[in-house]
């Protein structure tokens, strides 16, 4: 009746996740709370061993783990670096995430990484070099994964369609499923003085397989028109758990991930913060 | 006017480049400091990878200092993976050649011990030898064989104390740092590597079993290098940190 190898969890629940960090090891071993799953972000499990990947096995034992790449350049004009894309299979090999995920953005060029997520025009050709991008990375790691809208601080003269056709668009052509950063759309919608719940109505909601909340600092442009800025270093705004309050009712519940990556906090408040998303959730399934 | 990912890059890095032409607001205006968000996530994003992989260097040149010299570093030379936690190096190096750290000679060799702490917290893992076997092997067999060490063992040598330098700048009550040369070996019993500096001939023989050269040889090397080299002592070092993975004839 014991299974001596078990099996990895194959898919994330619908329920509050966090972003993993290694100073809350042993709080969420000993009592995670509401917290039903873990992301990490793979390009840190790519050591040879050590405490990383001895945490991340154990982990696994217990939550289902969601790898979030944030590396991999899939907007980059250049090809994709073969070396990372066998890190990402490896990696995918041997964890088996319950979930995979990367960004619309890109990151390196010719041999730098820029280490950003760095912005794309949306036009025809951005859809067909992203596509072949996510075609070769899906088979691949032989899976499917998931794809995350931006933020944005500025726009491209040259763009041509909305980023909800861009990202449904892809989508459609490649199969893979999307990431919906809720934070990042009240971001975009900001900056670019946009309304986000048109935005949520245009979004395919049915291709969402995860959500992200994160915090978001505040600045200005030349103009005084109000910059936020996609920081993950505190608290989820109240405008965007209203806006995630919108989402879940509309599209129904996903399993949802607190992003706390900068001055991060200690384990009660991270967990406190899931809760607010468990309370929604709740509400939705009940 | 299409912005193509050569420019955007070139005026990333490079605060007197003009911005792109052909980034807005979204509603016809210019992007104008909008593009600096870039500019600002990627300058400070690289910063503090660099604050964090080289924390005995940012202390011992001040948390300003090392700003600015990080500010230069990445600007010379960008990431070219996407692995952050081996960004670096060419620390040691850079070091060498940056105006006002240049007269610092111990300084590289701090950033070398830095590096390799990282690479020994990353190294693979490896199940350490049973240390009966080197008491059960013949002494002409033991003499005659290759000592492997655990992937993640690292050892720097320098004409400079930088063991004692890094223990005062990391360890509290560890003391001032008098002038010596010191080979520093970095160990990882378990999941935290650990610095330890080396007795007499030490680094001389670490450095001929990191070649693979048999055990007698190192030893020779060892007392050629300083005739007090202690081998029981080394090897109980090696031992109790788990440091040894086999032993091969």
């Amino acid at each position: 009746m014991f299974d001596e190898n078990p099996r990895p969890i194959d898919r994330l629940p619908n329920a509050p996740g966090v972003g993993y960090k290694p100073q809350h090891f042993t709080a969420i071993t000993n009592d995670p709370g509401v917290v039903g799953w873990l992301e990490v972000h793979a390009e840190n499990y790519m050591g040879d061993g050590g405490r990383p990947l001895a945490q991340l096995r154990h982990l696994a034992e217990t939550f289902a783990i969601s790898a979030h790449g944030v590396g991999l350049s899939i907007g980059g004009e250049t090809r994709l670096d073969p070396d990372h894309l066998s890190r990402l299979k490896h990696l995918n090999d041997w964890l088996q995430p319950a979930s995979f995920s990367e960004h619309l953005a890109w990151s390196t060029h010719g041999a730098e990484f820029l280490n950003d997520l760095l912005p794309l025009p949306y036009t025809e050709a951005t859809v067909n070099r992203v596509a072949d991008h996510v075609d070769e990375l899906q088979e691949t790691v032989g899976r499917k994964m998931l794809l995350e809208n931006p933020s944005s601080y500025l726009a491209f003269t040259e763009s041509t369609m909305s980023e909800t056709d861009f990202l449904r668009e892809i989508a459609r052509r490649t199969g893979c499923g999307l990431l919906l950063d809720v934070n990042n759309v009240f971001v975009s919608a900001t900056n670019l003085d946009t309304d986000p719940i048109a935005y949520i109505d245009d979004f395919p909601l049915d291709h969402v397989g995860e959500i992200h909340l994160g915090g978001h600092d505040e600045d200005e442009d030349d103009h005084g028109a109000p910059l936020l800025i996609d920081s993950h270093g505190r608290e989820v705004a109240d405008p965007v758990w209203t806006l995630y309050d919108y989402v879940i009712s509309k599209g129904g519940v996903r399993p949802t991930l607190i992003e706390w990556d900068n001055d991060v906090p200690d384990w009660p408040t991270l967990e406190a913060e899931a809760q607010r998303a468990q309370v929604i959730l709740q509400k939705a399934a009940a | 006017m299409n912005v193509d990912q050569d420019t955007f890059r070139q005026a990333l890095l490079d605060p007197q480049a003009p911005r792109p032409a052909g980034l807005s607001d979204g509603h016809g205006q210019d992007a104008g400091r909008r593009f600096d968000v870039y500019r600002n996530n990627v300058t400070v994003a690289l910063a503090d990878a660099l604050e964090t992989a080289f924390p005995t260097i940012a202390k011992l040149v001040g948390a300003q200092n090392f700003k600015l010299l990080a500010t230069a570093y990445l600007r010379q030379h960008p990431p070219t993976s996407p692995l952050m936690m081996f960004y670096g190096k060419e620390m040691p190096a850079f070091l060498q050649s940056f105006e006002p750290t240049k007269s610092i000679g111990y300084l590289p060799d701090i950033a070398r011990l830095e590096l390799a702490l990282r690479h020994s917290y990353h190294a693979a893992d490896a199940s350490p030898l049973d240390p009966s076997v080197l008491q059960s092997t013949p002494p002409d067999t033991l003499m005659a064989s290759k000592l492997k060490l655990a992937p993640a063992t690292r050892l720097v040598r320098s004409q400079w104390p930088i063991f004692a330098i890094w223990a005062f700048n990391t360890l509290p009550g560890a003391p001032k740092p008098t002038m010596s040369a010191q080979d520093t070996l970095i160990l990882r019993p378990d999941l935290d590597p650990e610095p330890h500096l080396l007795p007499p001939g030490g680094g001389a023989f670490v450095a001929a079993l990191l070649e693979g050269t048999l055990l007698a040889d190192a030893i020779e090397t060892a007392t050629n290098e300083d005739p007090a080299f202690d081998l029981s002592a080394m090897l109980a070092l090696l031992l109790s940190n788990n440091a040894l993975t086999d032993l091969k004839d």
